[in-house]
């Protein structure tokens, strides 16, 4: 860890880092953990750190909550070069990557308005992933094919 | 083999195989030779409900003769204006209390996905009627089973679909239905209306398909014409519109230049993309595809709310 990170991201006791972030997406990532601090814990955000790896980053820090692997795997689309560290006691007891997972559900909207998905209906979205090589998407309702850039946050 | 349509949602034809198709094919043979009698026993007190977001002359009437004939009944609502649907009551509610009054559900609606969110929410199987510019999956199983008993076979044809191949829901049930069979299929459309690309990305691989802006091309090759309807509110350009519209007609100087024994089928309503001169033709198939509408669907019905029927 650079000198200014060290800084930015004050060790903690027990919880979760999220590294390597896209550098402006940490906000998204909150967003779909659907973390919003109203839960009492210490979070701390860092956006645009200095990174030696990808120019820049984000990092969060959750403190006493250790995300499952189900629910960090929401973030494959969001920011795929994360890593998940999970620590407990100070120490570093794991380190994850993000894989994709099989279907995301509830975080994106379908790009296609006539969509049900998009309506006033009580109703989430669920996206298949159908090609993980290629990443290629599925929204399981309307049933059309959609790239990772068409996505709706 | 056990009947796979037994308690099951039609929502998208993908969700069945090429041997569960072939069940309600030859389901719908018997239960065309079946005494009237006999076949009104099959739903004998069962109630199919029907809602229609969208207007429907066929699919409606076709349910509800199937039903009947089936010796069960029907209720429902088509009439929006006169239903809760006005006072904004939400599909979700809509479909809970259709779901308590009825064996089976008959949804159309103009968005897409709503069938399978209907199914989630109903206990009760829901037939996907047409579902926005997704699909329409028993237009689709009546198509196909009209393709069979015109020309004894589905394998080993040359199928041009003509029109509106953006929007018509018909279009890409008929693709996803004709994945389990070896056709070439010939998509002929002008560019604004090409079929959508994110809408067959998983069955492309099944698929033999060339796309073509003009009939002309494909008219000696194919054995089925399937035509769908091209609406003038898709065109920004009413003269455009007019240039499209005149180019896709079929009439008798389009069958002079096609294969004598082209069958030409549309999932109707028609306007005036064939002409009514065709309809005397040995070549028009659309009125017997829309008699074939009722069986196939009586023998569905027959086989969703039996688990082993007497047919
Ligand atoms: N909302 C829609 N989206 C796409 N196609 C539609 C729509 N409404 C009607 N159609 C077209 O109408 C034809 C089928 O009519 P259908 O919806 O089955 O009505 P009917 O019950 O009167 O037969 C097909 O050509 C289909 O593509
Ligand atoms: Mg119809
Ligand atoms: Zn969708």
């Amino acid at each position: 860890m650079s000198e200014a990170s060290q800084l930015l991201v004050r060790r903690i006791k027990d919880g979760t880092v999220i590294d390597h972030i896209e550098a402006g997406k940490a906000l998204f990532v909150l967003r779909a953990l659907a973390i919003t601090g109203r839960e009492g814990t210490v979070i701390t955000v860092a956006l645009n750190v200095p990174s030696s790896k990808h120019g820049k980053k984000d990092i969060i820090k959750v403190e006493n909550r250790y995300l499952e692997t189900s629910e960090t795997n929401k973030l494959a689309l969001i920011a795929p070069r994360a890593t998940i560290n999970i620590i407990k006691d100070y120490k570093l007891v794991e380190k994850r990557k993000i894989q994709l997972p099989d279907s995301i559900a509830g975080i994106f909207k379908c790009p296609n308005l006539k969509c049900i998905t998009n309506s006033g209906e009580d109703i989430k979205s669920v996206i298949d992933v159908i090609d993980k090589e290629k990443m290629v998407l599925k929204c399981r309702y309307c049933a059309r094919a959609i790239s990772v850039d068409e996505l709706v946050f | 083999m056990p009947n796979p349509f037994y308690d099951r949602d039609i929502v998208s034809i993908k969700d069945f195989t090429k041997s569960d198709l072939e069940y309600v094919f030859s389901a719908t043979d018997r239960i065309r030779a079946m005494k009237p009698s006999q076949r009104g026993e099959l739903g004998k007190g069962r109630t199919l409900g029907y809602i229609f977001y969208e207007p429907s002359t066929r699919t409606r009437m076709s349910f509800e003769a199937a039903i009947a004939s089936l010796g069960g009944s029907s209720i429902g609502i088509s009439e929006l204006k006169s239903s809760s649907v006005e006072k904004g009551e939400s599909l979700a509610d809509t479909i809970r209390v259709i779901d308590l009054y009825s064996d089976v559900i008959v949804l159309r609606h103009p968005m897409d996905g709503s069938s399978r969110f209907a199914a989630e929410l109903s206990e009760n199987p829901i037939i996907n009627a047409g579902s926005g510019s997704e699909e329409h999956p028993t237009q689709a199983l009546l198509d196909l089973y009209t393709i069979l008993k015109e020309k004894g076979r589905i394998d080993g044809l040359s199928i041009a679909i003509v029109g509106d191949l953006k929007y018509g829901r018909t279009v890409y049930s008929l693709l996803y239905g004709l994945a389990n069979y070896k056709v070439d299929i010939h998509l002929v459309s002008p560019p604004s209306l090409a079929v959508r690309k994110e809408s067959i990305y998983d069955v492309q691989g099944r698929l033999k398909i060339t796309e073509h802006n003009e009939l002309d091309g494909v008219l000696q090759k194919a054995d089925v014409l399937y035509v769908t309807r091209i609406q003038r509110e898709r065109f920004p350009d009413l003269q455009e519109y007019e240039k499209v519209r005149g180019s896709y007609t079929i009439d008798n100087a389009t069958l002079q230049k096609a294969k004598k024994d082209v069958s030409v089928m549309h999932p109707l309503p028609r306007l005036d993309e064939i002409s009514h001169s065709v309809d005397a033709t040995k070549n028009a198939v659309y009125f017997r595809q829309a008699a074939n509408g009722k069986e196939l669907r009586a023998a569905l019905l027959a086989l969703m709310l039996n688990e082993s029927p007497a047919l």
